[in-house]
């Protein structure tokens, strides 16, 4: 049983940077525990510390003004590596919601399958979150995944989509290999005939 | 009549194990490959679950991401790498798979075993916790690569949920020019589309260029499918492929697979067939290629100038391509011919086969290394460096002052002992150029093994035209 996942009104981490990839989001030499937890602490590791271990100052999420559970970043984040320590670092950090105008496929996936919501919006309004974050630091942005908007102080708002599937597994926190266990004996069939049937059904 | 279908379409189609309205397919998967940085988890979710592994024969494991490649016969140095192989022996044993450790003959990248051992088949699905499982689509089956809660569906049902993307052919036509190689070609084709223009499509490549290469240079293409956000590429099979896999250890053999063959033949997209989406290249077109910033769509024919920040198009774009120049302490507007590298690395899934050596071994022959330059070989499998030592390659590579190493994916990621130190240039036969990817601060170059064997002998980015006659 996942942790179950409805709304989120919170203040954001504004990161405008495009093609952020998961080699940043979580360097491959912190990839070496066998367990889920404990990425959180080298999240964007080489972004945020200095080669002897000491916060770098201008990184964002060693801004005190700047906290919360939404991170707001540029365009096609989580390209590259497949690298699931991606979405369990962000989520281990405390992020609850990543927004971006677009993301890749196998990142979007991951966090999907870890209550980690990726809300997509359009160019113009993630420029809107950006500005509004700019003018006010405390700005809260409401994401209502029930409704699927994302709404800024002002009223400004815009849906986002999500796959009814994954929508009702977050709100119950349901995961996929409930349901495929489900098919236990479809896939068995399918195990025992398919290498003939792949090579004859074309 | 039925509706004509492309490859992947078929392919797809005939491994739909479920559709529910409103539910992402039920796809059963053919081959599952594990590594040992993306399974622990998925292990111990069975253990939490109580659930054995649904079909132990479908899956393969090896050791790769984290292996030392000099003296792997020595207990492996670093204790969270070595604590991450055991680890992987332990649950292969528990769970009853096939492990290729490091000794075994067998042993190599997982991306580069799987073909190399006839375990990667026309029509298959293929899955494995690596994005580059798409190297294996030059077969003609649908591979792609998952996170590690799907690595535990796999292990507990073989299947995966999954949406069916849309399909984009990308085709190349035309004889390739003196030099050019199938690195250049994919890396062309990148800095073309961008790093995320195939995001939510799966690519089949086609054409006639495509259709002369060799399976090692089609994988090496299909390996960097991910590079421009597709899920996968693939290439229909034909006679290459078949003479390819004829023979080899886990291929089915004799008349069973001459069967096969036949089957394999109608792995075709129809004529008429609809894609989402078609992009058409020449090859005429395409140079030598190498990156100059820190995505694999920042490339350029190695004869070009970097692009000046009023060439670019978006105002968003412009703040991340000042940061990556900065990064890697490039001017924009310059040109990299004849810029000082430091290292020089020859392997990873991209390029590592034993086809990439001999590419390498046919430019440096007889030369030296410049004496400011470090250079790596590093093979992509126990049976390629095999392989290298029967043909002499590797009296050659030390020869020129070369250091021929055993397999793993080395500096490839900047996870095992094999990093780039901070600041230095390294041309890299790799697929990512992303920051510190080969090691904090590391600045990494992408080009061809031609490319990277020019800028060994020279010390500098070298057109390799210049040195082929
Ligand atoms: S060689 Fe590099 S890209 Fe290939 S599997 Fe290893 S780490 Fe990944």
């Amino acid at each position: 049983m996942k942790e179950k996942f409805i709304n989120l009104k919170s203040t954001t981490v504004p990161l405008p940077v495009e093609n952020i990839d998961t080699d940043q989001i979580i360097p491959a030499r912190f990839l070496k525990a066998t367990t889920r937890e404990g990425f959180g602490e080298n999240l964007f590791r080489d972004w945020r510390y200095d080669g002897d271990g000491n916060p770098k100052t201008d990184f964002i999420l060693n801004n005190p003004t700047h906290q919360g559970k939404i991170l707001v970043a540029g365009k096609n984040f989580g390209c590259g590596s497949s690298r699931e320590h991606a979405a369990w670092a962000l989520y281990d950090y405390g992020f609850r919601v990543v927004i971006s105008s677009f993301f890749a496929d196998i990142f979007k996936n991951n966090s999907l399958n870890n209550a980690l919501l990726p809300v997509q919006v359009s160019d113009s309004f993630l420029s809107k979150i950006f500005k509004s974050v700019e003018n006010n630091p405390k700005t809260e942005i409401e994401v209502n995944l029930e409704t699927q908007t994302i709404t800024l102080p002002d009223g400004n708002s815009e849906t986002f989509e999500i796959n009814p599937y994954k929508k009702a597994c977050l709100i119950n926190g349901h995961d996929d290999i409930d349901y495929l266990l489900s098919l236990k004996k479809e896939i068995k069939e399918f195990d025992f005939k398919s290498y003939e049937l792949q090579a004859t059904s074309y | 009549m039925n509706k004509p279908k492309t490859l992947f379409d078929k392919i797809w189609d005939a491994h739909v194990v479920k559709q529910k309205e409103g539910y992402p397919d039920a796809l059963f998967i053919d081959r599952h490959f594990i590594h040992e940085v993306t399974s622990p988890q998925a292990f111990d979710g069975l253990r939490k679950r109580g659930i054995p592994v649904f079909n132990t024969s479908r899956t393969t494991a090896t050791a790769d991401h984290n292996v030392p490649t000099k003296d792997q016969h020595l207990p492996i140095r670093e204790a969270l790498s070595r604590h991450q192989v055991e680890t992987l022996r332990k649950n292969c044993a528990e769970f009853g798979i096939e492990l290729y450790d490091l000794g075994h003959p067998f042993q190599g990248i997982v991306h580069i075993i799987g073909p190399e051992l006839g375990l990667t088949l026309p029509g298959m699905t293929i899955v494995c916790g690596d994005s580059h499982t798409s190297t294996h689509g030059a077969f003609g089956n649908i591979a792609f690569g998952i996170g590690t809660s799907e690595v535990e569906q796999v292990l507990a049902t073989q299947c995966i949920l999954q949406h069916r993307p849309k399909t984009m052919r990308i085709e190349v036509n035309g004889k390739l020019g003196k030099g050019v190689v199938a690195k250049d070609i994919i890396l062309y084709i990148i800095s073309k589309i961008s790093a995320s223009g195939a995001t939510g499509y799966f690519v089949e490549y086609a054409g006639s260029t495509i259709e002369s290469l060799s399976m090692e240079a089609r994988m090496t293409i299909c390996n960097m499918s991910i590079e421009m956000g597709a899920r996968g590429g693939l290439i229909a099979p034909d006679d290459t492929t078949f003479n390819y896999i004829r023979g080899r250890k886990f291929a089915p053999q004799g008349e069973a697979f001459e069967k096969l063959v036949e089957s394999w033949k109608l792995l075709k997209t129809d004529k008429d067939a609809a894609y989402d989406n078609v992009l058409t290249y020449d090859a005429a077109d395409i140079a030598p290629m190498i990156t100059y910033g820190t995505n694999p769509g920042m490339g350029i024919r190695v004869t070009d100038r970097i692009p000046t920040t009023e060439e670019l198009k978006e105002i968003n774009e412009k703040t991340s391509f000042t940061k990556s120049l900065e990064y890697m302490g490039l001017e924009p507007g310059s040109t990299l011919l004849g810029k000082p590298v430091d290292y020089v690395f020859i392997g990873s899934c991209t390029n590592a086969r034993i086809e990439d050596l001999r590419l390498v071994a046919s430019i440096v022959n007889g030369k030296q290394k410049s004496p400011n330059v470090e250079v790596w070989v590093v093979p992509g499998s126990k049976q390629v460096e095999e392989q290298a030592r029967k043909e002499g390659l590797d009296k050659i590579f030390e020869a020129a002052g070369f250091e021929l190493r055993s397999p793993g994916c080395s500096a490839c990621l900047g996870m095992n002992e094999d990093k780039i130190p901070a600041g230095k240039y390294c041309i890299s036969t790799s697929n990512r150029n992303f920051e510190g990817r080969q090691g904090p601060k590391s600045r990494t170059f992408l080009a061809s093994p031609l490319s990277a064997a020019a800028a060994a002998i020279t010390g500098r980015i070298t057109d390799v035209r210049e040195l082929v006659d």
